[in-house]
């Protein structure tokens, strides 16, 4: 058994990441990298081929992912992830669709989009990288930056509370919600592959390390940051998402939180609007 | 070994044995596969790689294939496949 150095084997995701556009944009020790093979990896092991799914995402760091999937991807403007992803179920709903996007784009600039996503339980799949920060425009408070943590914006700490984004997908609606942390690669392979078996809005909360520009002002390097994410989390599935608040001090509570059926927006629509077409699969477009 | 939490079978399961690859040109030095291989099967090497960071090597030969450096790795740079069928 020896192993080498540096390997002539492809990696067994090669054939779903744009190699020629690797290494990509994100910095050294970024976990969106992390939550992005999790990803990937989810995709590969549905079984579903490749051109059964899309990825969307937004503007940000982790708005690149679009980007470096060898799928069919949309890198849309700021914010406006979901209502790309929303045309694309309406139109194509045998499609699996994918946003992968930041809290920044989801959940503060198109919070609204996500909000009533939700609330029509659109059939799209959300994940969420939350890195507690805006990290690609130099790492300005967020409406997810914990209380008193440092940003360039709010340089003697935070004085808002952020948001719960997993009280927030509950309450506006959704139907799957589950939040995890990019070391947590395992448990967040499978709820991504979860959410791509169900029909419904699935919303997955990813924690993530942004060293540079968040880590940086907080004392925090990205292995002290994992070190949290491994000490400071308890898993507790079924927690009701109230209790789910980001304050490592206190714990942060990861695991799956909803899982309900409920019919999706393009099933009640079809079936409202165009009723003749009910027994058919659905239309197929060119 | 190292366990979050030792397993009360550890004596009597089957290990899976694995070979791990390293892409070092990809490497961005992040450290995640050296920390958290169950096995400490890395370390960082001396050599740069071209963009200046020092790629992970092997230091023991103790791969279970367990694919977490592959989850983890932020940079498709390194993977584990299985190994043939260890004797013991
Ligand atoms: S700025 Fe932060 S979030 Fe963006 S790539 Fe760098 S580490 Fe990642
Ligand atoms: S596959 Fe598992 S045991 Fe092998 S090097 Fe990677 S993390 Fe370590
Ligand atoms: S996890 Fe990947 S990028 Fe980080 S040190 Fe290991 S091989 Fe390099």
């Amino acid at each position: 058994m020896k192993n080498s150095s540096t390997t002539a084997t492809p990696h067994p995701l090669e054939d779903l990441v744009r190699m020629d556009r690797i290494p990509h944009i994100w910095c050294s020790g970024c976990g969106t990298g992390s939550v992005f093979t999790s990803c990937l990896t989810a995709i590969k092991q549905s079984g579903i081929p490749y051109n059964q799914f899309a990825m969307v995402s937004g503007i940000g760091c982790s708005g690149r992912g679009a980007g470096y999937i060898n799928i069919d991807s949309f890198h849309t403007t700021h914010g406006r992830a979901i209502p790309f992803a929303t045309g694309i179920k309406m139109a194509r709903p045998d499609l699996k669709v994918i946003v992968f996007s930041g809290d920044g784009d989801l959940c503060a600039i198109g919070g609204n989009h996500l909000i009533h996503a939700a609330r029509r339980n659109m059939d799209i799949i959300v994940i969420c990288v939350n890195n507690l920060t805006y990290g690609m425009t130099g790492g300005q408070v967020a409406a997810t930056t914990p209380f008193k943590a440092k940003s360039s914006t709010t340089t003697l700490g935070n004085p808002d509370t952020p948001f719960n984004l997993p009280l927030l997908a509950y309450a506006a609606g959704a139907t799957y919600v589950a939040r995890w942390t990019m070391l947590h690669a395992r448990d967040l392979t499978d709820a991504v592959q979860t959410a791509i078996a169900r029909k419904g809005f699935s919303f997955i909360e990813v924690l993530s390390p942004c060293p540079v520009n968040f880590g940086r002002r907080n004392r925090e390097k990205s292995l002290d940051t994992l070190r949290k994410y491994h000490e400071n989390t308890i898993v507790k599935n079924g927690a009701h998402p109230s209790e789910l608040d980001v304050d490592f001090n206190k714990g942060v509570i990861l695991g799956t939180f909803v899982n309900v059926d409920r019919p999706t927006c393009d099933e009640v629509y079809r079936k409202m609007y165009w009723p003749a077409e009910e027994p058919k699969e659905q239309r197929k477009t060119g | 070994m190292k366990y979050w939490r030792v397993p009360l079978d550890t004596g009597e399961i089957q290990v899976t044995r694995g070979r791990v690859h390293i892409i070092e040109e990809r490497c961005k030095g992040c450290g995640y596969c050296i920390e958290y291989c169950p096995r400490e099967v890395l370390q960082f090497s001396r050599k740069f790689n071209k963009k200046g960071y020092h790629p992970p090597e092997v230091k023991e030969e103790e791969c279970l294939n367990c694919h977490y450096c592959e989850l983890l790795c932020p940079e498709f740079a390194i993977f584990s496949i299985a190994a043939e069928k260890a004797e013991s």
